[in-house]
């Protein structure tokens, strides 16, 4: 039944995909996109991994086609006519389509217990997650603490993406101000009742949700960039309904400054205490008397910092993008 | 016994009502109208289908989240949909029939 699901999902996928690229209208194309993302989050939840699903969901199929569209509003509606099709391209696609579908005849099956993937380091991390940290999500565990140093890496990511959208755009945050943007009445749905009742209605359930998902990760799919990712469209949501104006103010741009940075400090931060109380970067056992305690405390720290981050650099980008329109 | 022929009732009738939605998202000749069968869908569609599965699952935890998803969707698909209507009517798509107040007029200067 599961595998009837797959299929006729991964069906849809390819139908989108093909949708995406034929689309002239880039307007079709983003909301295309954004279905794509839907749909790949349900393969992910069928594929069992509850946590990229919800990633997928908030950021592929949520954040990203809000972004999508506010860079539409500075460029144009359609794509510009191509010179008649090229040979190339088409060779490059299909060589690289016939070694991908090469690759797939090696390819273990579906939950294959000797699959490379799972001879590897992924049994030591499920037996060794209760004594070592005892939480019930492995996700958490393993992005939180065994592979710290990655996700270090990742925030520090999102923090030079966001500055540099910032700047490419030419809207750094001290010219992002409340005066400065157009208020509601020109903007955001002030003259349209039934979203904005609906939608203010929903806005606190958006970053309760969010606030749920950013201190349930250790035990339950999510964690500070899934909880990122929400709040910011909680916020992103505000600010479409009641106008760029009032989201400036509920959170000004300085705060929206000062998260963008707190991600990486935190982190940085906590790792150093790792040095300081006498284990290595990033060990956490050694925050606390008791080691376990230390890891939670320590995934505790760095997944609110991973989650302040994510929610100031997507709330910054939406803010430039919105800027930049109505600098015009 | 009885729950599993209430809920088999509600899901059968939730899904006509999808396909209904389906059909006439296909079929029906604007967009007005279309936006209209679509809506079918996402309300009495989601309210028969979420009742018939929340009934096997009873008054339990799984039960008060698919109570909570209902009462979310039936707030957020029909503004999504109203909203939809209302951004083609301002982006200046005209439904095919003239407005209902026109005909009336026109019904009375005759």
């Amino acid at each position: 039944m599961i595998t009837l699901f797959a299929v006729f999902l991964l069906t849809l996928l390819v139908i989108t995909a093909f949708g995406i690229v034929r689309a002239q209208n880039l307007f079709v194309a983003v909301m295309l996109a954004g279905i794509f993302s839907l749909q790949m989050a349900a393969i992910f939840f069928i594929l069992d991994a509850a946590d990229v699903a919800l990633t997928e969901a908030a950021v592929g199929a949520g954040i990203s086609t809000v972004l999508f569209l506010g860079a539409l509003a500075l460029t144009v509606d359609e794509e510009r006519p191509r010179p008649s099709a090229r040979f190339l391209p088409l060779v490059v696609v299909a060589i690289t389509t016939l070694a991908v579908i090469y690759a797939t005849f090696e390819k273990p099956r579906l939950g294959d217990p000797n699959a490379p993937v799972h001879m590897h380091v992924a049994p030591w991390y499920l037996e060794n997650t209760p004594t070592l940290i005892d939480i019930p999500n492995v996700v958490t565990a393993v992005l939180a603490s065994f592979r710290g140093y990655d996700t270090f890496g990742e925030v520090f990511v999102i923090f030079t993406a966001g500055i540099g959208v910032m700047f490419v755009l030419g809207t750094p945050w001290s010219r992002l101000n409340a005066d400065d943007v157009p208020s509601a009445e020109t903007h955001g749905l002030r003259h349209h009742l039934i979203p904005r009742v609906v939608g203010r209605l929903l806005v606190p359930f958006i970053v309760l949700f969010g606030l749920y998902v950013q201190f349930h990760g250790e035990y339950g799919p999510g964690g500070g960039f899934q909880a990122g990712a929400l709040i910011a469209a909680g916020i992103i949501l505000y600010a479409l309904l009641d106008g760029e104006a009032a989201a400036l103010r509920a959170v000004p741009a300085s705060w929206l400054a000062a998260m963008v940075a707190i991600g990486p400090l935190i982190y940085g931060a906590v790792g150093l205490a790792g040095i300081v109380l006498g284990g290595r970067f990033l060990d956490y056992s050694v925050l606390a008397t008791d080691p376990v305690a230390g890891q939670h405390w320590g995934i505790l720290l760095i997944e609110a910092g991973v989650g302040i981050t994510v929610t100031g650099v997507m709330v910054s980008v939406f803010h430039a993008f919105a800027a930049r329109a109505s600098m015009r | 016994m009885i729950l599993d022929v209430a809920s088999w009732l509600l899901l059968l009738a939730g899904g006509f009502f999808v396909f209904a939605g389906g059909l006439g998202a296909l079929r029906m000749p604007d967009f007005y109208t279309r936006a209209h069968a679509s809506g079918l869908t996402d309300s009495m569609g989601t309210i028969l289908i979420l009742s018939g599965v929340a009934l096997q699952a009873g008054f339990s935890l799984a039960g008060l989240k698919l109570f909570t998803i209902l009462a979310f969707l039936l707030l957020t698909s029909p503004t999504a949909t109203y909203a939809l209507a209302n951004a083609a009517y301002f982006a200046g798509l005209r439904p095919l029939l003239p407005p209902l107040s026109a005909e009336t007029d026109d019904r009375k200067t005759r």
